[in-house]
């Protein structure tokens, strides 16, 4: 830093480049590098194909970018339509300080599953191919709706804070009139296409490993998705409180925190019966990439942080709570990965380990990510206390704000 | 919006004919009925709606690759023919398999799309650029196609195949000749196969065939035709001297992989319909016990002589 300020000597008032470099600390100034590398490294994938920029092949048609860009970023962006649902629909306005962020995050996070699609496709323009050309039988149509649909639902319920932080209040207004049959519409698509993920594996059940290979897929796929968004609010909270200086309510992230506990609860029973019921588990088999990968991504990804999160003590431990998080999150990116890429591996009948490219590109969409909610949350009202209410919860907010938000 | 109609892509020329010749369909059907296994009679197994197929008799197979070379011709591609695997430019190989308890014995196994009756493939193109034409081919629009390769992931037999090298690929599989079909000609390898190991037909006849074949040399051959029931049945048929998973067939079940993905996409408009209601009821549920709190603290307000909130 010292030595970049050297050499450009700053003037007196008005802020030289690398001054304004300085502002953006390292961490801001790291995220930009690996975006624009990895923005070139995708211009290169372009030019050059899959097969000499990926390690992808004829037995491994799906990669890295499907098992974590595409998968995993479609589960860890779940945590929209949860809060969305809880705050608009089920009228839990205590939440409303949440609803931004984690709808900023569902935003971001669907762009970036694009990005990454984009990516994988082998003719990445004609994406737009299952508007217009239907095929109803399949669930990658399904899946295609899904991600078109619920982007475009997810930038409406996002558009408040863009059209406050443009100072553009009458068309505010006017979104905010719409906003409930919007947030319905969105939990439709979530519901369908968090579990339309899971559906997608159930064709090759000639090639999965039965310890993924379930008929409850989609079930496991939408439930595991649902623990895996609300980890990602929490930790998003933690983020905001550390970065930002904006104070979450405890009490609020313990109630996520508690949610996150049922859902992996009911996602281990599910889990488990499966495993039973079929005669399937990782204490069926010998210690293999297999068993000892399922067994991981359940135990330590939904068991431990279930288990922590459902003592009270626990639950209200700021450090535990971020811990069980982000074993959640990790563990639900786990079984995506596994889904596509461990449960396949012997049908592949050769090794696949993602290139330098593969992971530089998702590091790149990530990065990105990150820059774009950074950005939003500098510049836009994303942190606000009663977000998007509508004519009747303002006034209801406004009869209960004493009791309830602004008391503690 | 313009939905595909299925079926509407087929030739003419061929379904014409592929009436005419229905009876024959039936006869073999009814032939092949008498000589049938018991345990193969299953619906697959008639093949009886006169689509064409093919049967490769590996016992006939001398390896020397006339049929891939024919298909290389006939489909334009201009690789080396003699490679031992399909590839995005090479849609039928043959290989050589060595004998597992009998080195130096060896097979020749011909490999290609096995044109599934219930396709996975064409059941999880999210753009219809694969579908199974009634004369039997599952054939590729190659124009429709994004490169998704869920088609690839799909398949239970590992067949397609795609361009990894090029910038702007395509998926790569047999066709079964079906423009030269739809010409009214077998396919090419068929044609240029100097042995009979591969031969082209209708499927039911081919059933029949393939079973009197085992039926009258019960010691050449393994009691089994593959592709008679695997994935829900293949328009192609094998015949062999020995067991099909020693010469690296895929071990598939006779459930067609698209029946996993049908059952739960029949339940996707009842989900959506109800997720919607359900929400709506909850939306409407919350906002009537709004109204009531607001109208009750109005109420208290109105009650209370400061006006102030009470239990603040
Ligand atoms: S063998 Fe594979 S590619 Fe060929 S029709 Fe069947 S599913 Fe499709
Ligand atoms: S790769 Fe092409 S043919 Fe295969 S499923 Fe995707 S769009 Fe269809």
């Amino acid at each position: 830093m010292k030595a970049e300020a050297r050499w450009i000597p700053g003037r007196s008032r008005e802020r030289s480049t690398t001054e304004k470099l300085v502002e953006l600390g390292w961490g801001r100034l790291a995220l930009w590098a690996l975006a624009l590398t990895g923005g070139l490294a995708m211009v290169y994938r372009l030019v050059r194909g899959l097969g000499a920029t990926t390690h992808l092949n004829d037995a491994w048609p799906w990669g890295w970018w499907i098992a974590f860009d595409v998968m995993g970023g479609v589960a860890l962006a779940a945590g929209a339509f949860v809060v969305a649902a809880w705050v608009h629909l089920f009228g839990k306005h205590r939440y409303a300080p949440l609803a931004r962020p984690a709808v900023l995050t569902g935003f971001l996070g669907y762009l970036m599953v694009i990005a990454g699609l984009l990516m994988d496709l082998g003719r990445p323009y004609r994406i737009w191919h299952p508007i217009v050309m239907w095929q109803p039988h399949s669930v990658m149509f399904e899946v295609a709706w899904c991600v078109m649909v619920y982007t475009t639902v997810l930038a409406f319920e996002f558009s408040p804070v863009a059209l406050e932080g443009l100072g553009w209040h009458r068309a505010c207004r006017a979104v905010r009139r719409a906003l409930v049959p919007m947030v319905i519409l969105g939990v439709v698509c979530s519901v369908l296409h968090q579990s339309s993920l899971g559906s997608l594996l159930l064709i090759a059940t000639y090639r999965m490993d039965p310890l993924w290979y379930s008929p409850l897929l989609p079930v496991l796929f939408f439930v595991s998705a649902v623990a895996a968004g609300l980890g990602m609010i929490q930790l998003e909270a933690a983020a905001a409180s550390r970065v930002y200086r904006h104070r979450v309510e405890p009490e609020l992230v313990e109630g996520l925190a508690r949610g996150m506990a049922w859902m992996l609860a009911l996602y281990l029973a599910l889990r488990l019966g499966d495993w039973v019921s079929r005669g399937q588990g990782p204490w069926t088999r010998p210690v293999s990439l297999e068993s000892v990968a399922a067994g991981l991504e359940v135990l330590v990804g939904a068991a431990l942080p279930a288990l922590v999160m459902s003592r009270k003590s626990w639950r209200q431990s700021a450090r535990a709570r971020l811990v069980a998080a982000g074993l959640a999150v990790v563990g639900v990116i786990a079984n995506r990965i596994d889904s596509v890429l461990v449960s396949m591996r012997a049908g592949a009948g050769a090794a696949y380990v993602p290139s330098l490219l593969e992971l530089w590109v998702t590091g790149a969409i990530v990065a990105a990510g990150v820059l774009g909610y950074d950005w939003v949350a500098r510049h836009w009202p994303l942190f606000v206390e009663e977000p998007e209410a509508l004519p009747g919860e303002a006034r209801a907010q406004e009869s209960r704000r004493p009791v309830g938000v602004t008391a503690s | 919006m313009p939905t595909e109609v299925r079926g509407a892509r087929t030739c003419p020329l061929l379904s014409r004919r592929a009436l005419l010749a229905g009876g024959a369909g039936a006869v073999a059907a009814g032939l092949s009925g008498s000589l049938a296994v018991p345990a193969l009679a299953s619906d697959p197994a008639t093949g009886g709606d006169g689509s064409f197929g093919m049967l490769v008799d590996l016992t006939e197979c001398v390896g020397c690759r006339s049929c891939v070379y024919a298909c290389q011709e006939a489909n334009g591609w201009t690789g080396d023919p003699e490679r031992p695997a399909i590839d995005g430019d090479q849609w039928t190989a043959v290989r050589e398999v060595e004998l597992p308890g009998d080195p130096g014995h060896v097979r020749y196994v011909r490999t290609q799309c096995f044109h599934c009756l219930d396709p996975a493939c064409a059941s999880a193109c999210p753009v219809g650029a694969l579908h199974k034409t009634p004369e039997g081919p599952v054939v590729y629009d190659a124009g429709r196609c994004i490169g998704c390769r869920y088609c690839m992931v799909a398949c239970p037999f590992h067949i397609p195949r795609y361009q990894w090298e090029t910038p702007l690929p395509l998926v790569a599989k047999c066709i079964m000749c079906a423009p030269r079909l739809e010409r009214g000609e077998s396919p090419a390898c068929a044609e240029a196969c100097p042995t009979g190991a591969t031969t082209f037909g209708r499927r039911s006849e081919l059933i029949a065939v393939a079973r009197k074949r085992i039926a009258d040399h019960p010691d050449r051959y393994v009691p089994r035709i593959y592709g008679l029931t695997e994935a829900g049945g293949t328009s192609w048929l094998y015949l062999s001297d020995v067991p099909f998973e020693e010469l690296g067939f895929a071990s598939v079940g006779s459930t067609p992989p698209p029946q996993k993905t049908q059952a739960v996409m029949e339940k996707v408009p009842v989900v959506a319909v109800g997720v919607a209601a359900l929400m709506a009821v909850v939306r409407w549920w919350e906002g009537a016990r709004e109204s009531r709190d607001e109208a009750r603290d109005a109420r208290e307000r109105a009650g209370t002589p400061s006006g102030k909130e009470p239990g603040a």
